[in-house]
């Protein structure tokens, strides 16, 4: 396990940072290890949930399956970085409004799903939506809401 | 929303903690980590049943980076008795001469870094005498394998007593219910049906797994856990280090889903132990994959006989329930009675057998999982329902409706049913449906079908809740109460109930997350039972808050019925903006046990829930492949604190159940867990869900409830499974007994149909 580490730099919700990491790491645990960012997190560790998305030069990606290594370089925006100060983003409204969350653990992934299918897509139909969003889970079912709560981010996006 | 005459209660306010959960910061148990803490890795069982020969720790101890190696011994060394349950004492905190499921825990590797850890704990060797092991639940009542040689109680519960000491025997707790004379009833029947149902096992898989943080030293054990129960794991946390609760803090978070897998003990006696040993903190957090080794969902056969008259009426129904629960007991006895004595369904029969049993196997244990037993029991009184009206060529509506069980009548246990709206449930479902408008069943290969079903649980009994709330001087409130919100909204919910009794507004409620060193005694969060005790709790000790200002301004002389703000009157009280006032309850419904001899009781549950489903579905007839068109789901709530949040414990429940019903299954070849992975367990996704889904309550009120509220939390899942079952019956005349509903399933009942079956592979 030792020896093999190096450092990386990349693009964080918008500062430059460096960090140390061991070969072997995936990206969901030096956000978690290094930057104390725990929004990404590790539930299936197959790249099956979503629960560990981060968006990677614009890119949604499963962290818990990207080794960190090839981090280096890029930019890297979590969920963290998606409200302006105290400011929530349109999607982040859009999931309290509707309810879209029971436990939560899975809501991070799917805001940033929504974000990303907005910004390629502002006006996804209902079936567009699901497909775009069916590599998250949401074990507490809260699909219905989901599908709402990115109708209403797509309608405040807008307003 | 309207809320009649309250201005908190029974509104749709958003989660008190949606801000901190869209933008991830909301803290788990999963993401905790303790100064100086070490990773704990655990070495499991590949087999299911044998004599442990020898563990060969060397290799994993001499991996450069290896704290230590810890086996059962080891812990048996600083804790004599280390066997946990809160059924039987017969779960070692790591195995100890026997393994007796694949996935138990044998040993562990402790590391300050997570992977040294994990590549350690495969290093370790363990030598085993196999032994032969039984997996099914009617194969236990009589197999040779014995999965624990001596039956090993609590004592917690009165009914379990019997069976200490007791050998050689698989069967963890014989439920037995007489009501009325069934034998006579099925001697004088017009027509005796009789079937045969099962389930298969599931497991939870919460999204955060099982995890918990320990950290003992100097006679005082700190544990933090994504729990259900912190109340109970200090208790048994206390019990194993023979020390008092008051040396044992067990504190928990938001959890990142539970339903039922965090309930009573599951990694903390390890993660306590270990750090005993080690005196270091010690974090034992779980993969999705050791989640499946850790709890499961009961799989279970179901024998029912039902007697009817010749106007359609169940004079008589005889049921013999077989639970199997694993290698190890977890709460499974208590399913076996709790839920067993509802298993003759929601229908006012006069004669009633019931016989339940808890078996072991060599299964990874089974425990609760949201509805406690009850969507099994459903699953099969409400198929053979359909059977039984299909047969007798009566309206599957119209035949529940002339035997549903009403308010005033004594259900099977011979408690008289107040406050269960059954008909209106099933009602809700059948105007939902249509049920009376022409229905287009289809044509060609594509079939269609509709069907309904209803099932009903009672509330855990009997049990306790309490609550503080105080008061500060500026006028804001807290609630402290160990009621642990995994999801389904309980922070806001106990927050609504304190604001409407103290008037005052819902930003001003802070809700303490549970914290055994601060929040006082909860039983646990399960059963959907939290709404109305700790609600009731949250209700009286806010009300004492109330009584208690009330005496204050009356001290100070401001005159009746004053409205004076808050903060004025601390200020007229202590001279500055100073004090607290402090309210307090405990809540303990009323409760009969069941007698041994006949399980029945006068009063067996404060509460009934109840849940009904419809379904509408079509098959292809060339595939077996079917889609759910339509999913509606009613249930009776009471009425709602949180209208909204309610609707979504309905529709979330359904989902859950859906999964149940379609994909989900344990895998077992050879004594080999094949799917423990969401790779190969499939859950619902967004694909996953019905073409329509309608989630709704009816109109009504528990008058012993708090704001009139009951549990909402599983009655979602009851109906679901049958409902479809029926539906596809209806739609293409074949009856799938076993879950879960598979197009192969169907494929091969319609071939065997049509006198052409397909040959096992």
């Amino acid at each position: 396990m030792s020896g093999h580490r190096r450092t990386i730099t990349f693009t964080l919700n918008g500062r430059d940072v460096a960090a140390d990491i061991g070969v072997h790491q995936n990206l969901t645990e030096v956000l978690q290890e290094s930057f104390g960012l725990f929004g990404a997190r590790e539930s299936c560790g197959q790249g099956l949930c979503g629960c560990c998305t981060v968006l990677v030069d614009g890119q949604a990606v499963t962290s818990c399956l990207s080794l960190a290594a090839f981090a280096d370089g890029s930019t890297i925006d979590t969920i963290e970085g998606l409200a302006d100060g105290d400011t929530l983003s349109p999607e982040q409204e859009a999931f309290i409004e509707t309810g879209a969350f029971q436990c939560g653990y899975c809501t991070p992934g799917f805001i940033l799903m929504t974000k990303q299918l907005l910004d390629e897509n502002p006006e996804p139909s209902d079936e567009e939506i699901m497909h775009y969003l069916s590599g998250n889970l949401c074990r507490c079912g809260a699909y219905a809401e989901i599908v709402k709560a990115v109708r209403l981010a797509g309608q405040k996006r807008k307003a | 929303m309207t809320g009649g005459s309250t201005t908190t209660v029974g509104h749709s306010f958003p989660r008190m903690e949606g801000r901190a959960k869209v933008t991830g910061q909301a803290d788990y148990i999963y993401n905790m980590r303790l100064p100086s803490m070490l990773h704990a890795k655990v070495h499991r069982s590949p087999i299911s049943h044998g004599r442990i020969r020898s563990i060969n720790t060397a290799a994993a101890a001499a991996m450069p980076g290896v704290h230590q190696v810890i086996t059962g011994e080891d812990v048996k060394a600083v804790l004599p008795e280390p066997y946990y349950g809160p059924a039987f004492h017969d779960q070692p905190i790591l195995a100890l001469e026997k393994v007796r499921h694949f996935g138990e825990p044998v040993a562990v590797v402790l590391a300050p870094d997570p992977h040294v850890a994990e590549t350690a704990a495969q290093r370790i060797v363990v030598d085993y005498e196999e032994l032969p092991a039984v997996f099914d639940e009617v194969e236990a009542l009589t197999s040779e394998a014995i999965v624990h040689e001596e039956l090993k109680p609590a004592g917690t519960f009165a009914d379990l007593k019997h069976l200490s000491g007791k050998r050689d025997t698989n069967i963890a707790l014989d439920f037995h219910l007489n009501h009325g004379d069934a034998d006579k009833a099925f001697a004088e029947a017009a027509h005796v049906f009789e079937h045969t149902f099962r389930t298969q096992q599931t497991m939870h898989t919460p999204f955060e797994p099982m995890v918990a943080l320990a950290d003992v030293r100097n006679d005082r054990a700190e544990i933090f856990s994504s729990t259900q129960s912190p109340s109970f794991v200090r208790f048994e946390l206390s019990r194993l280090l023979g020390w008092p609760e008051s040396n044992v803090r067990v504190k928990t978070s938001h959890l990142g889903g539970g339903f039922g897998a965090k309930v009573y003990v599951k990694v903390e006696a390890l993660a306590m132990a270990l750090s005993l040993i080690a005196h270091r903190p010690v974090r034992v957090a779980q993969t999705m994959e050791e989640q499946f080794y850790t709890i499961t969902k009961h799989p279970n056969t179901f024998r029912i006989r039902s007697a009817v008259d010749g106007d359609g009426r169940i004079t008589g129904r005889k049921c013999e329930v077989w639970w199997n629960g694993g290698a190890y007991a977890d709460i499974g006895p208590r399913v076996t009675q709790k839920s067993g004595f509802t298993a003759a369904g929601p229908y006012d029969i006069d004669n009633i057998d019931i016989d339940s049993f808890a078996l072991y196997t060599n299964r990874p244990p089974a425990g609760a999982l949201r509805g406690f037993g009850i969507p099994q029991l459903v699953w099969a009184y409400e198929s053979h329902t359909d059977i039984i009206a299909s047969e007798l060529g009566l309206d599957p509506v119209d035949f529940r409706k002339r035997n549903i069980l009403r308010n005033g009548r004594p259900q099977a246990v011979g408690t008289i049913v107040e406050d269960g709206e059954f008909e209106a449930v099933l009602d809700g479902v059948a105007q939902r449906l249509g049920w009376n408008r022409p229905f287009d069943k289809g044509s060609g290969t594509k079939r269609r079908g509709r069907g309904v079903a209803i099932g009903f649980k009672a509330s855990i009994s009997p049990t306790t809740s309490s609550a503080i709330v105080s008061v500060n001087a500026d006028g804001s409130v807290i609630v402290y109460c160990s009621t642990v919100d995994m999801g389904q909204g309980s922070d806001t919910a106990m927050a609504q109930i304190a604001a409407e009794v103290l008037d005052v507004p819902l930003d001003l409620i802070r809700v303490v997350n549970p914290d055994t060193d601060v929040t006082p005694y909860d039983m646990s969060t399960l059963g959907s039972r939290s709404t109305f005790h700790m609600g009731h709790a949250v209700q009286l000790a806010a009300t004492d808050a109330r009584d208690k200002l009330r005496a204050m301004a009356d001290e100070v002389g401001l005159p009746e019925g004053s409205n004076a703000p808050l903060p004025e009157l601390f200020i007229k009280k202590f001279g500055m903006r100073a004090g607290t006032v402090v309210g307090a309850a405990n809540y303990k419904p009323d409760y009969a046990p069941p007698n041994y001899e006949t399980g029945q009781s006068p009063n067996a549950t404060p509460f009934w829930m109840i849940g009904a489903a419809g379904a509408e579905v079509e098959v292809d007839t060339e595939t077996g492949q079917f889609r759910i068109l339509r999913l509606v789901n009613v249930c009776d709530i009471g009425k709602p604190i949180n209208p909204e949040v309610v609707e979504t414990q309905i529709s979330g429940a359904a989902v859950m159940q859906l999964g149940f019903t379609l994909t989900e299954t344990m895998i077992i070849e050879n004594g080999q867990l094949t799917n423990p992975s969401l790779a190969d367990y499939k859950i619902p996704g967004l694909f996953d869900m019905p073409d329509v889904m309608e989630n709704g309550f009816i109109e009504a009120e528990q008058h012993n409830g708090p704001f009139g509220a009951k549990g909402a939390g599983e009655s979602g899942t009851f109906g679901v499974s049958p409902a479809i079952a029926n539906a596809i019956a209806d739609a293409v005349g074949v009856r799938i007994t076993e879950m879960p509903i598979t197009a192969e399933a169907i494929f091969r009942a319609l071939r065997e149909k049509a006198g052409r079956p397909l040959e096992d592979v």
